[in-house]
This record gives C-alpha cells, sequence and structure tokens, in this order.
C-alpha cells in the first residue's frame, strides 16, 4: 500500500519536472515581460515605472495598468508592418525550405543504409561553427565584389554584379541557409520509415512513380512536412541576426523592430508589447494546430 | 464446395494437351543479387485459368520469381513472356498483373474504398464505373460495412480482404499472391483458402500463389512447382506431387515419408526389386528400369505401410519387422514409429475407423510392417 503511494508519488513528481521548468524559465519571464508591457517608460533603470514590486502592491496598483504600449501598437503602422513583413519572409523562406528541405531528405532516406550516417553527417556539420561567423561568411558571398558575383562574371552569365546583398532575397537565402537542417530532419524521419513495399504497390497498380509520389509518399509525409514547417516557421517570424546583417534597411522584420525598440528608442514596455503580441500570435495557431493533430492521433 | 469445383477442375488440364498456349512463361530466368544466385536458370510455363502455387522452404526464391513477373526485379538472364508478349524492360506500372503483398502494403492514409479504388483512378476509369467496380469488390470480399475505415482500423483477416480486393478490382490477366495467408490463424486461413479458389474459378483469372505451406498448396492448386534453392524441383499436380514425388526432396517436402537407401537387383518393365541397406527386399509395379545394382531409394508414406502383430502372409518382400518406439494418437489417425533392427526409426499412420480394436498394439510389443508393390516410388536423386 505505502510502496504503492511512494510509486505513484515519485511518478508525479517525474511528470511535474518539465511543467516545473516551463515555469520557471517560460511563464515566469513572460509575465515579467507582459509586466512591463503594462508600465509607462521612464527615465530610470531599469526604464520603466514599477507597476507593482510586492504582491500587496499588486491590489494597489492594479488601476495604475496601462494599455498604452498595446495602444501604441495599432496606432504606427510600422508594427503592423513590421508583422506582415516577418510573417510573409518566414513563410516563403519555410516554402523554399520545403522545396529545397523535401529532395534532401527524400534522397537521404533513399540512400544505401551504409552511407546514411555520413549523408546526415553533412547535413549537421554546419552547426559546429558559429551561427554568426556562417551568416557573415554570406556577406562575403553575396556582396556585390563577393565571391558569387565573381564567378557569374567570369562565367559571362552576367556583366554587372547583381545587388543581393542589403535585399529581401539575401535573407531569404540566409534563413534557407541556416534553417535547413531543421526542414530536413524531420522530414527525414518521415520519409525513413515510409515502407517502400507501398510504393511498390502503387506502382502495380497501375501508378507512374510521380503519380506513387504525389499520392503515396507526398500524403504520408504530412506530418513530418508539417513539423519540419513549423520548425522553422516560429524561429524564422522573430529572427533578428539574419535580417540586421544580410537584409537592407527596407527589410522590416519584428525581431528588428524589437531590437529597436529595446536598445535604440529604450522603451521597454513598448518592446515588451511587441514581444507579448508576437508570442500570442504565434502560439495560438500552434496549439491549435497541436490539438487538431493529437485529435488526428487519437482518432487512430 | 471443394468437391463440387473438384468435378469442375478434373478437367481442367491444359498442361496435357500439345495444343493448349502457354500464358506465363519463364524462359531460362536467372537472377543474381550480387554473387547470390537467387534464381537459377529456370523455366516455367503456366496456362490460362490455371491456379499455380509455387511451394518452398523460406528463402528458395520464390517471392523472386514473383517480383519478376510483376517487374520489381528484372531478370538477369532469360526472359519472361505474359500472354505472347514479352515482358523486357515493361515497367510495374504498365505490366497486367497485380499482386497481393505479403505485408498487403495498404495505403495507410486511405479508406477501405480508396484503396481499393486507387489502381482505377490510375486508369482513368470514369468515377461512376469506379464506384460500382469499387462496391462490387466490397461485396465479393464482404466488405461493405467497412467502406469508409481506414486499414489500421480493421483486423488481419479484414486487411487481407482489403488487399485482395485490391488487387482483384482491376481484373488483371494474372493475380500474384505473395504468402497471402500467411499472418491469419490457422482455422480463418483454411476457410480463406477455399474462398481463394472460389474467387479464382468463378472470375476466371490465372493465379500464380507464393507459399511455404504444402498444405496450403495441396488445398488451392492446380499445379504446384515445388523449389529449392533457386531451383524447381518438380512441377506436377497436388496428386502426382504426393504419390509421384521425382526425388526424396520433394518426398519430403510433401508431407511425412519413410525413405530406404538400396541397390537395385533387378528390373524389368512393370517391376523392379530393391535390396535395402535395412536388410529387407522390396518389391515395386512402377518404376524405370535400371541396370542391377545402381543405387536407388525407396519412398514409402506412412499410411501406405500396414503394421500387424503377425508375420504377414507372401514371399517376404515388401515387409520389415521392429519395436513400437513411440504411439501418437491423432484422434483421425493413429501415427506409429517403429524401430528397425539397425535403429532405425519408420512411420506407419493407421486411420481408426472403429471406435475400439480388439487386440491394439502398444509399445515395445513386436510389430510387422508390410506394404503393396503399388505403394511406394522408386527414386534416383
Ligand atoms: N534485393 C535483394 N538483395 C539481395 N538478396 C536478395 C534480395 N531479394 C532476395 N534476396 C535473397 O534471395 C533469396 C531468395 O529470396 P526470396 O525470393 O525472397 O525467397 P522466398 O520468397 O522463397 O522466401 C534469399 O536468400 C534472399 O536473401
Ligand atoms: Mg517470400
Amino acid at each position: 500500500m505505502a510502496e504503492k503511494e511512494r510509486t505513484s508519488l515519485s511518478r508525479r513528481v517525474v511528470t511535474w519536472i518539465p511543467y516545473a521548468w516551463l515555469v520557471v524559465f517560460f511563464l515566469i519571464p513572460c509575465l515579467i515581460v507582459l509586466k512591463i508591457s503594462l508600465s509607462q517608460t521612464a527615465l530610470a533603470i531599469p526604464p520603466y515605472e514599477p507597476v507593482f514590486s510586492t504582491f500587496a502592491d499588486i491590489r494597489d496598483k492594479v488601476g495604475e495598468f496601462s494599455l498604452d504600449s498595446f495602444a501604441l501598437l495599432t496606432q504606427d503602422s510600422l508594427y503592423w508592418l513590421s508583422y506582415l513583413s516577418s510573417l510573409e519572409i518566414a513563410a516563403i523562406s519555410t516554402i523554399l525550405l520545403l522545396i529545397i528541405g523535401y529532395p534532401i531528405a527524400y534522397g537521404l532516406a533513399r540512400a544505401n543504409p551504409s552511407i546514411r550516417p555520413y549523408l546526415l553527417m553533412l547535413i549537421i556539420l554546419p552547426f559546429w561553427t558559429s551561427f554568426l561567423i556562417r551568416v557573415y561568411a554570406w556577406i562575403g558571398i553575396l556582396k556585390p565584389e563577393g565571391l558569387l558575383n565573381q564567378l557569374l562574371i567570369s562565367l559571362h552569365l552576367i556583366s554587372q554584379p547583381l545587388a543581393i546583398t542589403n535585399t529581401n532575397w539575401a535573407v531569404y537565402i540566409g534563413i534557407v541557409y541556416s534553417y535547413l537542417p531543421f526542414m530536413v530532419l524531420p522530414l527525414y524521419a518521415t520519409l525513413e520509415k515510409l515502407d517502400v513495399t507501398l510504393l511498390e504497390a502503387a506502382s502495380d497498380l497501375g501508378a507512374t512513380p510521380l503519380k506513387a509520389f504525389w499520392q503515396v509518399t507526398f500524403p504520408i509525409s504530412l506530418p513530418g512536412v508539417a513539423a519540419g514547417a513549423l520548425l522553422v516557421f516560429i524561429p524564422a517570424v522573430g529572427e533578428f541576426v539574419i535580417p540586421d546583417l544580410l537584409g537592407g534597411s527596407d527589410t522590416l522584420m519584428i525581431g528588428k523592430t524589437l531590437w529597436h525598440e529595446f536598445f535604440d528608442n529604450r522603451d521597454w514596455p513598448v518592446a515588451s508589447a511587441v514581444a507579448i503580441v508576437l508570442l500570442v500570435a504565434l502560439v495560438v495557431p500552434i496549439v491549435l494546430f497541436q490539438n487538431a493533430q493529437s485529435r488526428a492521433q487519437g482518432a487512430k | 464446395m471443394k468437391q463440387a469445383l473438384g468435378a469442375v477442375r478434373r478437367k481442367f488440364q491444359p498442361w496435357n494437351d500439345p495444343a493448349s498456349r502457354p500464358f506465363i512463361e519463364f524462359r531460362n530466368v536467372s537472377k543474381q543479387f550480387g554473387s547470390f544466385t537467387a534464381v537459377d536458370h529456370q523455366t516455367l510455363t503456366v496456362f490460362e485459368r490455371e491456379f499455380h502455387a509455387l511451394l518452398g522452404p523460406s528463402g528458395c526464391g520464390k517471392t523472386t520469381l514473383l517480383r519478376m513477373l510483376a517487374g520489381f526485379e528484372e531478370p538477369s538472364e532469360g526472359e519472361i513472356w505474359l500472354d505472347g508478349k514479352n515482358l523486357a524492360g515493361v515497367p510495374p506500372h504498365r505490366r497486367p498483373v497485380n499482386m497481393m503483398f505479403q505485408s498487403y502494403a495498404l495505403f495507410p492514409h486511405m479508406s477501405v474504398e480508396k484503396n481499393i479504388a486507387f489502381g482505377l483512378k490510375q486508369d482513368g476509369m470514369p468515377r461512376g464505373e469506379i464506384a460500382a467496380r469499387v462496391d462490387e469488390m466490397l461485396k465479393l470480399v464482404k466488405l461493405e460495412p467497412f467502406a469508409k475505415r481506414r486499414p489500421d482500423k480493421l483486423s488481419g483477416g479484414q486487411r487481407q480482404r482489403v488487399a485482395l480486393a485490391r488487387a482483384l478490382a482491376k481484373r488483371p490477366k494474372v493475380l500474384l499472391l505473395d504468402e497471402p495467408l500467411g499472418a491469419l490463424d490457422k482455422k480463418l486461413r483454411e476457410a480463406t483458402q477455399f474462398e481463394l479458389v472460389g474467387l479464382q474459378e468463378s472470375l476466371g483469372l490465372t493465379f500464380l500463389i507464393v507459399t511455404h505451406d504444402q498444405e496450403e498448396a495441396m488445398t488451392v492448386a492446380d499445379r504446384i512447382s515445388v523449389m529449392k534453392e533457386g531451383k524447381i524441383a518438380q512441377i506436377a499436380t497436388p496428386a502426382e506431387i504426393y504419390e509421384a514425388p521425382s526425388s526424396r526432396y520433394v518426398a519430403d517436402f510433401i508431407g511425412s515419408v519413410n525413405v530406404f537407401e538400396g541397390t537395385v537387383e533387378s528390373s524389368s518393365p512393370g517391376r523392379l526389386q530393391l535390396e535395402t541397406d535395412q536388410g529387407f527386399t522390396v518389391r515395386t509395379a512402377t518404376a524405370p528400369v535400371l541396370g542391377a545394382g545402381t543405387k536407388a531409394w525407396f519412398a514409402v508414406r506412412p499410411e501406405k505401410m500396414r503394421i500387424d502383430h503377425d508375420r504377414p502372409e507372401g514371399d517376404g518382400v515388401n515387409m520389415v519387422s521392429g519395436e513400437v518406439w513411440d504411439i501418437g494418437y491423432l484422434g483421425d489417425v493413429t501415427v506409429y514409429n517403429v524401430r528397425l533392427d539397425s535403429g532405425k526409426l519408420v512411420r506407419a499412420s493407421v486411420m481408426n475407423a472403429q471406435r475400439a480394436v480388439a487386440r491394439p498394439i502398444s509399445w515395445e510389443e513386436r510389430v510387422w510392417l508390410s506394404w503393396s508393390d503399388d505403394a511406394g516410388v522408386i527414386l534416383l536423386d
């Protein structure tokens, strides 16, 4: 009896550890940011009016919550344009990543099992160098007198260097390059599990290889597509380093706007409001998606 | 049902008719995987509307033969012809054969009806016709209530029927079945065997089935190819394979058999006498004419042996005595293992036609085994 209680207790402790982690490192920081977003700017350190600092304060100061920062987000079109532009850049990058990542994952999954570990290694290897250095390297490749333009000019494919850096194209290239493994690995995981006799069955029933791909392989790999797309889309929306280094002054991304509010304007409440809205905008669709997926799985 | 079919089928013997046209032909076909030979220069002819079984132990190349006909593997040597056409270079999706896979290979993301419709859709059949054909197939395999279910919500037997319906939906010239009943339990397997025969008969299709289960092959097939290590050891009807196996391997693979090694004493048409290494003499009526002194084997089935307490009448040929070593009561038959003086065990089985026997044979008793002139066969291999 006591034994049983102890095991159920220890089991409860084990299941609570991840929740505790989430509370300490995700929920509490989020609440702090939320608190700042409801404050007013001030010339102080930290640069905002404390809303409350003790629990006793909470009751007194609730009336002082200010939605000014959130109101500002709706008034200044810069924020809306940044959000929309971030979503657009992330969506286009995700589609590009799918188009490039799917064939790579497919090739990996169909490769001879004895060389697969080496191919996977090649996909993961770039992660062993700093992300920042790899993004900087792209400046050297893409800039007007960079490697790519030199190559294209020497091949007489172009006469004038292409202006790629400081455009959205450079941002797409940077995101696609940096996030490729996050797209390839989940796709590989689902494609590798795909039973090849299903493709034989499709071809036996008269499907050309292309039809077999679209009617069998692709639909079965959709969970991998969804996982890969989420894994690259979410961080891409909030990406700061790549648009800052490779994008131009007209590349609007919410990460850059956020940085600007925090470090250049020192308007922490507005920056926090930007972060909260971004979080809500991303978390709500993800939760809905995951619910739909677990319901689909539960139905199986 | 089996009886009625048997009556029809007895007349179906295109292999004995020189005028009949071969439908499937493997002509001297080999298949190498690297340095390993999975199929070794084999020739096999199957006739239209025949139910043909490829029978052999695991790894003997049955599936490889089937996959070459379906187009998943190209022969390393030789040609495969179907209905007068060479199949070389024809991709699987253009071959008029359909396969029922051992694992069923049902599309997990499609409902039962979508699975069945898959092949019809590839051919661009009009929607209405597809729906009608799918309904017909669902009725044929008695799966109408499950049309909208996904395969993972079906039992093993139901999945097997979906796989069958899907492979039959296109009315292929040949249906290939790779161990189609391997995943079913014994009772369901036996019932399904008869259903398969009925289907093949009523649809008038040619079936090529792979199995390692000799009873299954005997039940369903018009003819059986017994395979061994990439080679076909014998092609014949179930009865011929059982009663007149061509080698010790075939005799042993199909049912149980007692084999005695010996040398030919005398031989003339319709009569051969063999001196076995067990010290008794065998006389058979059905045997090739062999030179005296030739090494040969005598094979006799357990149910063809009589077992008695007393020495049978006669000239002392086709009989041997031993001690009852073991008795297995199986209900319909009783199996006796009799130990000869040399230590060799011989198996004899007796039908339990009566409920009680006056003087039952029991353990460690001395008994006589005997058989008639046409009970066994002489084998050279
Ligand atoms: N793709 C392949 N590559 C290498 N060896 C194979 C391949 N397919 C089959 N084999 C080998 O060929 C032999 C015959 O296989 P198979 O035709 O599947 O046997 P069966 O169906 O009679 O059990 C086996 O030893 C198997 O290992
Ligand atoms: Mg096999």
